[in-house]
């Protein structure tokens, strides 16, 4: 079920990604959540292709940073554009969106900061990419690709002037 | 300048003073400044960064607001934060400084957090911690008072923005004021338009020219179309001496009434680090007024304290790469 890299049509992945998002969450009144930085550009792309009402309010963003489970192996990373959710959690039907699901990590951070701003009713997952090599017990809900790698091998989405996957080898370290 | 506050990397270890730091370190803090002010906005004030770290307030000297503003800091990054109150401790029964640090350090802290009336404290713990160990100067003697400096440029940025079209002014007792100190090296750093000192002769050190301001001994000339006034408390504790003849002469004088502050600029801001003595360097007129920011200087000194604990504590990672 895995598909190369460079077959991946993003534009097509994203509608697809939309209508699993139409069928799961209509009626529900979503709240719309991506984690920087490429969580957003995907969160603003499924945005546009959903109709302009289909979720509750404007694009809330997060930034991990400060939950992140490495801070004493690595420091501070360098900085991003800070978490910002424009309205209440509690009670709400989320919608979490990230570029790559990879370990895990990230989704587990986001988690806990989103409860730190309060109970939603539920979250949903959405990924543009799902690959090997979870260390956590999360999935995603909707998933736009699924591919392997290699464990050296990282895929990064880009957005100079449109969205694109990019696979860096990494070797020992970036 | 301190040898000892930037890793190899020249990543803030420890923060001891401004002097010699560049100004996009400095840039740097009031950015993470400005991401962690908005924690202070959400239903669980507190990001997990520093769960786990233990950070020690080592007050040799009295604080209030320094004191509660870096436990708070250090509450809302999740770490466990110990108050020391150095004049009712072992101190006090005769141990050194050093056997006090040495035994605190034995219980694994991660931070200490030291205000003391000599110059060159901080530093001097600096030099005698261990290497996992960060020291953060909340104040020493005359010398140095770097976070307050930090949450000052941090106010200024939020009201004022570009630095360099600024022309700021501190008054008042510039001779005993770790604070001013610090101020005009992160000002300067920071490409200030124009800094100005004004006060009685008595309260101005020496050798301010050389400090790149310009002196004034009188209101009218000094805070003619500033952006920022800065005033600062007579810090009667440290003079030795009378160096004014009366508070109530001194307010006369240098004493900022909104009569004076009509000098400035129309929208100039008015600033005080706290604790204020109405009447004497300002009016309650004034620091009540529309223009004092006396209040958001408050608030931002957690945010701008945040920001420097996470980085210097982040500075003792194992690696300093980080993977997308």
């Amino acid at each position: 079920m895995t598909t190369p890299i460079e077959q991946i049509d993003i534009e097509q992945t994203l509608k697809a990604m939309a209508h699993d998002i139409r069928i799961s969450l209509s009626g529900k009144q979503p709240l719309l959540i991506g984690i920087h930085s490429g969580g957003v550009w995907i969160a603003k792309a499924l945005a546009e292709i959903l109709d302009s009402d289909f979720f509750d309010a404007t694009l809330g963003t997060l930034n991990i940073a400060y939950y992140r489970d490495d801070f004493t192996r690595i420091g501070m990373h360098p900085q991003v554009m800070p978490s910002d959710l424009p309205f209440a959690v509690d009670d709400r039907q989320l919608l979490l969106v990230d570029d790559v699901l990879h370990s895990g990590r990230t989704v587990r951070a986001a988690l806990n900061e989103i409860f730190d701003y309060g109970r939603p009713a539920a979250v949903t997952l959405a990924v543009l990419i799902e690959r090997d090599g979870r260390e956590l017990p999360i999935q995603a809900d909707i998933v736009g690709q699924t591919i392997e790698l290699n464990q050296n091998q990282q895929i990064k989405l880009t957005n100079y002037s449109t969205l694109q996957l990019e696979l860096k080898d990494n070797g020992s370290a970036t | 300048m301190s040898r000892h506050q930037l890793t190899e990397s020249g990543q803030l270890k420890h923060f001891l003073t401004i002097e010699g730091l560049k100004r996009d370190l400095l840039t740097d803090i009031m950015d993470r400044a400005e991401q962690f002010s908005s924690i202070s906005g959400r239903q669980v004030k507190k990001v997990p960064l520093l769960r786990g770290k233990t950070i020690m307030n080592l007050f040799f000297e009295n604080s209030t607001r320094t004191r509660t503003t870096f436990e708070l800091a250090a509450k809302r990054l999740s770490a466990d934060v110990m108050n020391l109150n150095i004049n009712t401790s072992a101190t006090s029964k005769g141990e050194s400084l050093l056997d006090t640090l040495h035994n605190l350090q034995a219980m694994h802290t991660d931070m200490f957090v030291v205000r003391h009336n000599q110059s060159g404290a901080a530093e001097f713990i600096a030099q005698h911690v261990a290497p996992h160990v960060s020291v953060i100067n909340a104040g020493d003697g005359c010398h140095a008072h770097p976070t307050q400096a930090m949450l000052d440029m941090f106010t200024i940025r939020r009201h004022k923005g570009h630095f360099p079209d600024l022309r700021v002014a501190i008054v008042g007792d510039i001779l005993h004021s770790r604070v001013a100190r610090s101020q005009i090296q992160a000002l300067s750093t920071l490409g200030v338009g124009e800094i100005r000192v004004i006060g009685p002769k008595t309260l101005l050190p020496a050798d301010s020219q050389t400090l790149g301001v310009h002196v004034y001994h009188n209101m009218a000339a000094g805070l003619k179309d500033v952006d920022v006034i800065i005033t600062l408390r007579l810090q009667f504790e440290r003079m030795q001496g009378a160096l004014i003849p009366s508070a109530q002469e001194y307010f006369a004088n240098y004493g900022l009434t909104e009569d004076k502050l009509k000098f400035a600029k129309p929208d100039a801001i008015v600033m005080h680090p706290g604790p204020i003595n109405r009447g004497v360097e300002i009016a309650s007129a004034v620091a009540d007024g529309p223009q004092s920011v006396i209040l958001e200087q408050v608030t931002h000194g957690i945010a701008v304290r945040m920001a420097v604990m996470s980085m210097t504590l982040g500075s003792h990672s194992e690696q300093q790469e980080v993977n997308a």
